[in-house]
């Protein structure tokens, strides 16, 4: 049985999901097959021949598959599925725009956003925002699955030697055009990749001061920012720093929560966190019941405070 | 213009799902159920669009059981103008959902579909892309926003680290992101006219469309809990905590 990972990258870069989502694909199978599909996409595909426990890389290119186009997907992934006995994605939004396609094309359920492989058909997955976790098997012939990679170490990112075959594109869509594509750049590292990620909340108050206090203390610790989704609905952070069922699902080493009070659809978001740390001045805050280390104060004296202490510690 | 919400009855988006203790599923016994949010925003859109002439007409569809009339009340009381449930009291997955609504768009033939990216409970974000698959239409995801522009759709797309903008040829489908728009509170008067506004219902079967399961779930259970950990003085003690105990600066 061979299985097809559809590798998430940005031509140059093969990213970490893609390395946690082999990981995943190594557990129903030692044939695994790296899709990288993009435009001037050599770099990945060299990147992605090197990860450790790969087979073989199948390398596409066209416009419309560089503009994650979901209709060029499917008419790329379908027929390649001759070959396979599973496909999966990273459960990114890129990923989660092409796996249902792909899925109804087979005529199979699409297993979403799995935690944890049981056995070839059998995996457990979150539901009700991780409230619950549902362990389903599959009686379809052939699985499309979305992979929560937040819960996957990643597979090595050296160490591999597959060989690189080329593809054809396929015909892009006719009723759909791209217009364009608007993407932050950002020297701070990537929420679903930090290691550590420092999140403001609505008690920031405006997004003034969600940058003069958030910003900084990630700088000072290399995180990554994060918001909730209320600190994202006041317009206080942009929507790609939400974390949440709604937004990012992350778990990185370290987790910081600056006045966040920890509604549910948040905790479902960053409860895999190794490390938790709260700070928040109501101290019946339900982010404290979730918290490794709660500090309870005002953000404002004790960001400061932090700050200072980080660089007494030679931060 | 004629605009075809499909909307699901789901738990309550504030209420706390629970297990079962027998690890059959989530208790929705006596839990207060509402229209998912996210089915609720694609509402809210399709009636703008009706306010600002583009829409015609705008038809509330629901896949559940009888009491789903409720969730197409709520959708009848923000201005839908009518409604079909289709009834059944199996809890269809995706696949089944999207063959379902496929159904009733071959008999209604809608220019444009606007639904939730997805359910709050199953959290399969799937239903959307499938039907696009199955119906052959163009499909734009977690939309931001949309302008409608004659034959054309132009849709502004929640995508990794941005926004992606798009333009479909209609009919297509087109699932709603979290600030498509903020859902209006439907007023008494229009809670009350929604009272005397069509629901068509018919039976899942009806349609000899195959909705058997294909996911068989062997488990539900709580996922294992965190415990709190402890309360630090100050921002030093913290930092000493977190650089000599948890090693993680």
């Amino acid at each position: 049985m061979a299985v097809l990972v559809i590798a998430d990258h940005d031509n140059a870069h093969v990213r970490d999901t893609t390395n946690k989502t082999i990981t995943a694909a190594l557990k129903l199978s030692g044939d695994v097959d790296v899709l990288v599909a993009g435009k001037g996409c050599d770099t990945a595909a060299a990147a992605a021949a090197k990860i450790a426990g790969v087979r073989k890389v199948l390398q596409a290119e066209s416009d419309t598959l560089d503009e994650g186009m979901a209709e060029a997907y499917q008419a790329l992934v379908v027929p390649l599925m001759a070959n396979y006995d599973a496909v999966l994605t990273p459960a990114t939004s890129a990923g989660k725009n092409i796996a249902p396609r792909i899925a109804a094309a087979l005529d199979v359920s699409q297993i979403s956003e799995i935690i944890e492989v049981v056995d070839a058909s059998t995996f457990v997955r979150p539901i009700y925002a991780g409230n619950a976790l549902e362990t389903v098997k599959t009686s379809d012939a052939k699985k499309v699955i979305t992979v929560r990679t937040s819960l996957f170490a990643a597979a090595a990112s050296e160490g591999g030697s597959a060989s690189i075959e080329k593809i054809d594109a396929p015909t892009p869509p006719t009723h759909t055009h791209f217009l364009g594509q608007e993407v932050v750049k950002s020297d701070r590292p990537e929420l679903a990749a930090a290691k550590i990620i420092v999140s403001g909340g609505r008690a920031m108050g405006s997004a003034e001061e969600f940058q003069r206090v958030i910003d900084p203390l990630a700088d000072k610790l290399g995180a990554a920012v994060g918001a909730s989704r209320a600190a994202v609905d006041a317009g206080y952070a942009p929507n790609d720093y939400q974390v949440g069922q709604t937004g990012k699902i992350v778990a990185p080493e370290l987790y910081v929560a600056i006045g966040i009070s920890g509604a549910i659809q948040h905790l479902a978001g960053m409860k895999d966190s190794k490390v938790i740390v709260a700070i928040n001045k109501d101290a019946d805050a339900p982010i404290f019941q979730v918290a490794d280390y709660g500090l309870v104060a005002d953000y404002k004296t004790a960001i400061p405070e932090l700050m200072d202490a980080l660089t007494a510690a030679g931060k | 213009m004629k605009v075809l919400v499909p909307v699901k009855r789901v738990i309550d988006s504030n209420i706390k799902a629970r297990v079962k203790s027998d690890q059959t599923g989530v208790d929705l016994a006596n839990v207060k159920m509402s229209i998912n949010p996210f089915c609720e925003i694609a509402v809210e859109e399709a009636v703008r669009e009706k306010e600002k002439g583009v829409a015609s007409e705008v038809v509330a569809v629901s896949v559940g059981p009888a009491q789903a009339q409720e969730t197409i009340r709520n959708a009848l009381a923000m201005g839908a103008d009518r409604g079909v449930l289709v009834q059944t009291d199996a809890d269809p997955e995706p696949l089944a959902v999207a063959k379902l609504l496929k159904a009733v768009i071959d008999e209604e033939k809608p220019d444009l579909v606007l639904m939730g990216k997805q359910a709050i409970d199953g959290d399969n974000n799937a239903t959307g892309q499938m039907l696009a698959t199955l119906l052959g239409w163009p499909q734009a995801t977690f939309a931001s926003k949309v302008e409608i522009e004659g034959s054309k759709a132009k849709v502004t797309r929640e995508i990794d680290g941005g926004l992606q903008t798009l333009e479909v040829d209609l009919p297509a489908v087109v699932t709603a992101d979290l600030r498509l728009n903020e859902p209006r509170y439907a007023s008494l008067p229009n809670i009350m006219k929604a009272k005397k506004k069509p629901i068509d219902v018919k039976e899942a079967a009806s349609y000899g469309v195959d909705i058997a399961p294909r996911l068989t779930v062997l488990k539900v259970t709580e996922p294992p809990k965190r415990v709190a950990g402890v309360k630090v003085e100050s921002a030093a003690e913290l930092v000493n905590k977190l650089k000599n105990e948890a090693g993680v600066i």
